[in-house]
């Protein structure tokens, strides 16, 4: 049988079942409309939180104390190693490595912060000037921290919007006296906006001079250090560079990790692109769900046209021509109701994009060609079987059923 | 050409089992008009099946142009009744969604004959059996004469060898009957051989050879050209 002769034999039986042919297109485009969709939050969202890190811009190292190697498990986030990150370390380290442009060290703690009789538990982050350009934050009423010299303490806090806000409410903040623990700190600078990174909302964050918050918490090691990249500097060769004079002041012990962005966003990448596989198996069982579908709507078919099939047998169709026009039939309407709902999916992607314009929906190619492909797959996996039993009959018993 | 032995065919039916094919031998010749008649259960359309393929003897031995069709797969078997075998059914049996034109056409459309070789053949058969005005119309707008007609045409699209005719004008009226009959006829002139299962004794008296069949047996075997 030709191709062409097959396909309108095929879409004559179909129409003829319009109302069965038009269910069965619905559930397949809906599955495929639903791997579409899926696939396109997953890989929205991974846009979406890969675009949150690029804030720290590629040209900025991260460094933490302690070292897998020496742990024996992930690199310390608490600031615990055996040895300790210190200023004067930094101190050393600028002038030591050429290729650092800014240094940014961070000693984090927990306070309660108070202004009359207002307090808030806040996060409190030990830092310098450097800080505020290094993570994109802008000041939106004073100034950010002074430049001072690291070893160097001031009574001076930049604080974030919202923590602003619970404390002064909509009253000047810059200039006044805030508490924290026992010690007394200037309101220099107010943060502008929100930035949530790393789960912790900034805005609800002090930010003092490094030597006073290690005055604060009584802590002398840093919890990490960022560090930027002068530009036409290589990171790879800078972090190198930054290892081996750590090295060197840790009397030889390597006991520091260094982050660069490239490697963490490569693997939050391939975090969430398992995300949007396992999103997108989610819907492939409605595919398979209406690949069963498929299954009994080929059944109904092949149990109302055993006179037909009788009829084809009788004319000399081989079983193989049996099967074939059946299992035609039901990857051509798979087919069609991947189309409808790779439209249908796409429709709604664009919706979506309108609706939240942060979050970079999009359908990749693949999911395109593996949900049609997948449509089409299960269908002819499960109308094989109704089409083997029509491909079976005995051509006179057929004949005589009507 | 046709040349059965010893053939068989039991059905069970509840309890009972019926003997539709009691040891029936029997030899057609090419281009012979035979007519099988015999009371309902006589097993004249099991025969008819046997003889078209559609059906497999218990047992004994069936043979067709020289080759032996017990020896044959299901493929095979398909093979010789697309180019050896035509039948008519007293129902049509044409495809409902199918025109006229493509219900003929469906055998030589199985067999990936091209549109372009397709259509001059089948316009000839149109015309020949007079439908060509209604090519185009679908069997639910056709008489049921008109019907039949078409499903011959359908039946000697391929040019076969036999053509089984399973009370061909069981559903028409005497009229339409009697063309269709006309038409079989005329076919069987041409050279075709020709068996039709019939309750219609006008019609059945009409065939060269007439075989009456009872209880699944040949009964009588009659023979105008044997007998001059």
């Amino acid at each position: 049988m030709r191709l062409f002769d097959l396909l309108r034999f095929s879409l004559l039986a179909l129409r003829r079942q319009r109302f069965r042919s038009s269910m069965l297109l619905t559930a397949v485009s809906l599955g495929v409309a639903a791997v579409i969709v899926l696939t396109a939050l997953g890989e929205g969202a991974r846009g979406y939180v890969l675009g949150e890190f690029a804030y720290l811009g590629k040209d900025t190292v991260v460094m933490i104390p302690g070292r897998k190697e020496t742990t024996g498990g992930m690199p310390p986030m608490t600031g615990v190693a055996a040895h300790a990150i210190t200023l004067e370390e930094m101190e050393v380290l600028q002038r030591a490595v050429p290729g650092i442009t800014a240094l940014a060290p961070m000693v984090l703690g927990n306070g309660p912060v108070s202004f009359n009789a207002r307090e808030r538990d806040s996060m409190v982050i030990g830092t310098t000037a450097a800080f505020f350009p290094l993570r994109d934050l802008a000041i939106a009423q004073g100034s950010p921290l002074p430049e001072l010299a690291l070893g160097e303490g001031m009574q001076v806090a930049v604080i974030g919007q919202t923590l602003k806000e619970a404390l002064f409410d909509s009253g000047r903040a810059v200039g006044q006296w805030i508490r924290l623990h026992d010690y007394r700190f200037r309101v220099v600078g107010v943060l502008a906006g929100t930035g949530d990174s790393f789960g912790a909302d900034l805005s609800e964050a002090v930010f003092i001079p490094v030597a006073s918050a290690q005055a604060v918490f009584n802590v002398h090691g840093l919890f990490r250090v960022m560090l930027k990249v002068r530009e036409n500097h290589q990171v790879e060769t800078v972090k190198s560079a930054i290892e081996k004079q750590m090295q060197a002041l840790h009397n030889g012990d390597l006991d520091v990790t260094l982050i660069s962005p490239d490697a963490m966003l490569s693997t939050f990448d391939s975090i969430l692109r398992v995300m949007t596989l396992g999103v997108a198996g989610i819907g492939a069982i409605s595919l398979v769900v209406s690949g069963i579908l498929v299954m009994n709507v080929t059944l109904m078919s092949v149990k109302q046209r055993t006179a037909e099939i009788g009829l084809l047998k009788a004319l000399g169709a081989p079983a193989s021509q049996v099967r074939t026009l059946f299992l035609t039939e039901a990857g051509l309407v798979a087919a069609a109701g991947a189309v409808l709902g790779i439209v249908a999916g796409q429709l709604l992607v664009l919706v979506g994009r309108q609706l939240y314009p942060d979050v970079p929906f999009a359908t990749p190619a693949w999911a395109l060609w593996a949900s049609l492909a997948l449509a089409v797959g299960t269908a002819l996996l499960f109308a094989w079987l109704p089409a083997q039993q029509a491909a079976n009959m005995e051509p006179v018993d057929a004949l005589g059923k009507k | 050409m046709i040349d059965i032995c010893g053939v068989n065919k039991t059905f069970t039916l509840g309890d009972s089992t019926v003997h539709a094919l009691n040891n029936i031998t029997l030899q057609i010749g090419q281009g012979e008009y035979v007519s099988v008649m015999g009371p309902s259960g006589s097993g004249k359309s099991t025969l008819l099946n046997m003889l078209g393929l559609l059906d497999r003897p218990d047992s004994g031995r069936y043979s067709l142009n020289g080759v032996d069709t017990g020896t044959l797969d299901e493929n095979e078997r398909a093979r010789l009744r697309r180019e050896q075998i035509g039948f008519v059914f007293q129902s049509y049996h044409l495809i409902a969604r199918l025109t006229a034109r493509e219900n003929v056409e469906m055998p030589l459309m199985l067999a990936g004959v091209p549109a372009r070789e397709r259509h001059p053949l089948v316009a000839g058969i149109l015309d020949k059996l007079g439908i060509a005005g209604r090519a185009h119309h679908l069997p639910n707008q056709l008489s049921g004469g008109e019907r039949q007609r078409v499903a011959i045409g359908r039946s000697i699209v391929m040019k076969p060898a036999i053509l089984l005719a399973d009370e061909p004008t069981g559903n028409l009226d005497s009229r339409s009957g009697k063309e269709v009959t006309e038409i079989l006829e005329t076919l069987n002139r041409e050279g075709i051989t020709l068996l039709v299962v019939t309750h219609d004794l006008s019609m059945g008296e009409r065939a060269t050879r007439r075989i009456r069949m009872v209880d699944g047996a040949v009964d009588s075997d009659l023979n105008d050209e044997e007998a001059a």
